[in-house]
């Protein structure tokens, strides 16, 4: 009687162990269960945020349309960084390594351009007056949330550009795996996604309407 | 693609070369385990030393304790405690025994070295993750040790840190500038070092069990530490952004946690737009799942020792205690404006959060009859891992029960904030969850070390222990129900003065019980290298750690891969002539 | 060894349970209005405790001592209906004292949180801050003058910032460092804080409300007994937590009347 038959009963079959269930690798695993505690973590700062902004009387509306514009480009530069992320992971699954790179370094791309125009956002609320601890149209808790929660998403972007650099080189080498490539845009899909929440609570609820 | 017969993931295990790598920045899962231990003892150690000093406080508020002006000239002159220092011995006490003891030593110190074992795998599903998680934890150990000895000492907003008392920084009182700097610097190090730790043992759990190790067939122990994993993993990640939102508080200029128009030490604060009860709702959201982060180790500890002391499984299986664990998680994140009730926020809601905090007394009760109903009918072995089990089931019920009063908002109006309060979460926390950790200590100690503990110096630490603990905490109960207020570092109210004999009272327990656990300390050291050679099954217990060597070898099963053919807790089994039956044994046809 | 266990949670069982009983340390009088139903679901939750934690602990006891040492059988036994009955109990009997303490209990609460003041009550402004009480009154033009943090001087006495100069409904507040209130008179509290939490607890009064910075939090009750009673700081607010309080004194109307003419002319 083999091992496995004795493991079986009544025509049931029985964890064979090691193998990971739902055929999921215990890295990929790994980052799916990152993914779910980060996104309790932004779901608490966005918390914090409704929560200042509801508490409020005074809470300032001060994205003009320039304003709006420039996040609405970053929106669709880091969802198209989203595509040539997918893009990557399809060519490294099906081998072709070069393409795979390319497409890798188009999507760390999109997260650098993303971040240059966020700072550059940054830059002219800061120059317009907005601090950590105070503004001129309102709620000196404006500038402490909403740096605070970009601060904290593109943090993510940033490191995720790096992620996505060290994948690309050590899969370029043969030292990562197309697995290795598909959790990184597991990664990037995430905050990704995270974008897609704070673009229309913080920019579009306080667009000026005038 | 898969081969059935080779774990897909593959640990390479060599043995580990070199000192460092050996002792220091072990990859291996039994080390960190053990390092995780030694920490929680270090900090249990301070914590216990600092209670002391905070009871003798109280019994004799105006005597001098010889030698402390010297850790603390302003904090203790002459030896005396100050008000402000009392406050900030009793936040280093809270802080200490909450994250560094009770979220640490039952889930990162047993549930790394044993859960591998258990479930037949060579080593965690990350083992380098593991060592950082280790490495995190201490650093923010370090630095939360640190506040002893900065400029002003340690905070003395208690470790619930409320705002904004714990934001103003030291307008509000000494200890709130640095100190709580540097306290939520070590919080937030602990938090990332128990989010990795969670990550690792999840995967773990599900990925790296052996061939024929169903979920079914886990040990409590296994499953106690899954299941608290998942909790760590999703209350860890509000508390770090709510620590990083109070830092911001103190060196960014933000008003989170600080409304405006406060006037503090005569100076009007810079500050304005926050919310005192946001901060309140973060912490609580994380807190209330931590308590039971620190209890559910503990249920899952009990069971386990509890069958192989009885010598039958617990009444209802791994169906019913899993269920129980389970709905005790899910209801847990439901509950914290329980710890809110007469905060300031919506009095309705503390209607609301007070039905899920009631309807856990369900599956916490269910547990416990089970509990009792297994020692029924039993063959119980009370040496002092079984004494220690058979405890937990008594102060669990004790604990329990007051937190029935304060599960109530109406009856809470009263006893808030009293040392009813300080009576029921140390039972269940100080207490239960504490003889969870002796239970494993002893039960696991020879599959740790080799040796045995010695029998007669456990058992005279049990009975000290477990007379003195309801010495110490039952009183606590009757002292809130006189309305005694708790954080309080002097009893000068008219109404105190008659209480303070039973603080005399609960401050000898406290000492004499303190005794017994340095009378532990010395059998665990002393038992490492002169304790009677243990074997591989001492206690004849059926699960797979007590397959393999004591201590097990770097890659726990020497290199084959068991196999399990039954449940965690097959005893007095018919055909067998002990009353007990391996997981990993073959020799009977399979049961489900 | 097992009868040892049992003998000595027994007496611990019995020797705690006791003192509940015979009540060695107990609440003070109750002299509220919503106070005996507050007391009453009290008393009903330690009965049932009670006997839940006899009943347990002495079970324990009793089967710890039956399956140990020279008593214990050759063969372990199932405890009759096993799992299932344990199940059924806690559900039926947890759950049914559940149901029953919340619906009392929610009543109880409503009474002191949710149902508004009402309308003849009494008005008193409260202000905690590190370390004391001050309560204020409205005086005879029965309104409060405004309140300016950026006024308030310890030094000068202006606990609450008031303007008198320049606000007339403020010159006739009467600011004191006790609250004195007439017997079987509705008061509503107003409650805020000059600078962290506090919270106001009057054991007797069975009244504990937090101090919120930033919140104005109301809080009605009835004296129905005269008296000198402790007013305590159960919030930690700081070094000087354990020594903030305040007097409630509840008088007759009379002395009321009587202590308010004395205060309107200072």
């Amino acid at each position: 009687m083999s091992e496995l038959e004795v493991v079986v009963t009544g025509g049931q079959e029985i964890w064979r162990g090691g193998e990971s269930p739902y055929a999921i690798p215990s890295k990929k695993l790994g980052m799916w269960l990152f993914i779910v505690s980060d996104s309790i973590t932004f779901g608490a700062v966005l918390f914090c945020y409704a929560y200042l902004r509801l508490a409020s009387p005074d809470w300032p509306t001060p994205f003009r349309l320039a304003s709006i514009e420039n996040a609405t480009i970053m929106t669709f530069v880091l969802l198209s960084s989203s595509v040539t992320m997918v893009a990557a992971v399809e060519a490294a699954k099906a081998g072709r390594i070069a393409s795979s790179v390319r497409w890798l370094g188009a999507t760390m791309l999109g997260g650098v351009i993303f971040d240059v125009l966020h700072i550059r956002e940054w830059l002219g609320l800061i120059h317009e007056g907005l601090r950590l601890y105070h503004n001129d149209w309102g709620s000196s808790l404006f500038g402490a949330a909403f740096f605070t929660l970009t601060g904290l998403h593109m943090t993510h972007v940033t490191i995720g550009v790096i992620y996505l650099f060290i994948v690309a080189t050590g899969f370029r080498r043969g030292k990562f795996t197309s697995d290795d490539v598909e959790i990184s845009g597991l990664y990037w899909h995430f905050v990704d996604l995270v974008w897609m929440f704070i673009f229309p609570l913080v920019y579009l609820l306080s667009a000026r309407i005038r | 693609m898969h081969d059935s017969s080779k774990p897909t993931t593959e640990h390479h295990h060599s043995p580990p070369q070199g000192f460092l790598w050996t002792h220091v920045f072990s990859l291996d899962h039994k080390v960190i385990g053990k390092q995780y231990y030694f920490l929680s003892l270090a900090a249990v150690l301070i914590g216990m030393v600092l209670s002391w000093l905070v009871r003798f406080h109280l019994a004799w508020a105006s005597a001098a304790i010889p030698g402390l002006q010297y850790l603390s000239k302003v904090g203790a002159p002459g030896g005396i405690i100050t008000p402000e220092y009392y406050l900030s011995l009793l936040t280093l006490h809270g802080t200490l025994m909450v994250f560094f003891v009770l979220t640490t030593a039952p889930q990162a110190g047993f549930g790394n070295y044993f859960l591998p074992i258990q479930i037949g795998a060579e080593d965690m599903a990350f083992p380098r993750l593991n060592m950082l998680s280790f490495w995190v934890t201490f650093v923010g150990f370090v630095v939360l040790i640190s506040t002893l000895f900065v400029s002003d000492g340690p905070p003395i907003s208690g470790w619930t840190a409320y705002a904004p008392l714990s934001a103003i920084g030291t307008d509000a009182g000494p200890g709130l500038g640095t100190g709580q700097v540097l306290w939520v610097i070590s919080i937030g190090f602990f938090c990332i070092g128990s989010l990795l730790g969670a990550l690792n043992f999840i995967a773990t759990t599900l990925d790296l069990r052996a061939k024929g190790m169903t979920l079914a067939r886990m040990p409590y122990t296994t499953w106690a530490w899954f299941i608290t994993a998942v909790l760590a993993l999703l209350a860890f990640a509000v508390l770090l952004p709510a620590c990083v939102l109070l830092a911001l508080d103190h060196l960014g200029g933000t008003s989170f946690f600080i409304p405006g128009g406060l006037v503090v030490s005569d100076k009007l604060q810079p500050h304005s737009g926050g919310s005192t009860l946001l901060w309140q709702h973060m912490f609580w959201f994380f807190g209330h799942p931590e308590v039971y982060i620190a209890i559910i180790p503990g249920l899952g500890i009990t069971s386990h020792i509890l069958t192989a002391t009885a010598r039958k499984d617990i009444l209802g299986g791994t169906r019913v205690l899993v269920g129980c664990m389970v709905s005790i998680a899910f209801l847990s994140f439901m509950v914290w404006g329980h710890h809110m009730f007469i905060s300031g926020m919506n009095p309705f809601s503390s209607l609301v959060f007070s039905v899920p905090t009631l309807i856990i007394t369900i599956p916490a009760s269910i547990v416990t009859l089970n509990w009792i109903g297994t020692v029924f009918g039993a063959r119980l072995r009370l040496h002092t891992p079984g004494l220690f089990a058979i405890g937990f089931i008594s102060v669990f019920v004790t604990g329990g029960l007051s937190g029935f009063f304060l599960a109530q908002p109406s009856l809470d109006i009263y006893l808030h904030a009293t040392y009813f309060v300080v009576g029921h979460f140390h039972m269940v926390m100080g207490v239960a969850a504490i003889f969870g950790m002796f239970a494993g200590t002893y039960f696991w100690f020879p599959k740790m070390f080799g040796r045995m503990m010695s029998e007669t110096l456990g058992k005279i630490h049990f009975w000290v222990t477990f007379i003195g603990v309801y010495c110490i905490f039952m009183p606590m109960h009757y002292l809130g129900l006189a309305g005694n207020v708790r954080r309080y570092s002097a009893f000068v109210d008219d109404y105190l003065a008659p209480l303070i004999p039973v603080h005399k009272f609960i401050t000898i327990a406290a000492f004499v019980t303190g005794a017994a656990q340095l009378l532990f300390l010395f059998n665990l050291f002393w038992s490492m290298y002169r304790g009677k050679k243990a074997e591989e099954n001492p206690w004849q217990a059926t699960t797979l750690e007590w397959t393999v060597p004591s201590p097990p070898p770097f890659d726990n099963f020497g290199g084959r891969h068991p196999v399990v053919y039954r449940g965690p807790y097959e005893f007095a089994v018919e055909e067998t002539k002990d009353d007990f039956v391996m997981q990993d044994s073959p020799q009977q046809p399979a049961r489900s | 060894m097992g009868r040892f266990f049992a003998v000595v949670l027994t007496v611990i069982t019995l020797v705690s349970a006791s003192f509940f009983v015979l009540h060695t340390w107990w609440m003070p009088v109750d002299i509220s209005v919503h106070g005996p139903a507050l007391d009453k679901q009290f008393g009903e939750t330690l009965f049932g405790t009670g006997i839940g934690f006899i009943v347990a602990q002495l079970s324990l006891a009793f089967f710890v001592w039956q399956s140990s040492g020279r008593n214990q059988s050759r063969k372990t036994r199932q405890f009759p209906g096993g799992a299932r009955i344990m199940v059924t109990t806690a559900v039926i009997l947890v759950g049914f004292e559940i149901l029953a303490l919340s619906f009392v209990g929610q009543k109880a609460w409503a009474a002191v949180n949710l149902d508004p003041a009402p309308p003849n009550a009494m008005r008193v402004d409260v202000q905690a801050e590190q370390f004391a009480f001050y309560f204020r009154y409205p005086g005879p033009d029965g309104q409060f003058g405004g309140v300016h943090p950026d006024k308030i001087s310890e030094a000068d006495g202006n606990y609450f910032g008031l303007d008198p100069a320049s606000d007339v409904a403020a010159r006739d507040d009467i600011v004191v460092g006790s609250l004195t209130i007439p017997v079987n008179q509705p008061v509503l509290l107003t409650m805020h804080s000059k600078d962290v939490g506090h919270s106001f607890y009057v054991r007797e009064l069975r009244i504990q409300q937090d101090f919120v910075p930033g919140l104005m939090i109301p809080v009605h009750f009835t004296a129905t007994q005269t008296g000198k009673f402790e007013i305590v700081c159960t919030q930690l607010c700081g070094l000087g937590h354990y020594n903030m309080k305040a007097y409630l004194n509840v008088v007759t109307q009379e002395e009321y009347d009587q202590w308010l003419k004395s205060q309107i002319g200072q």
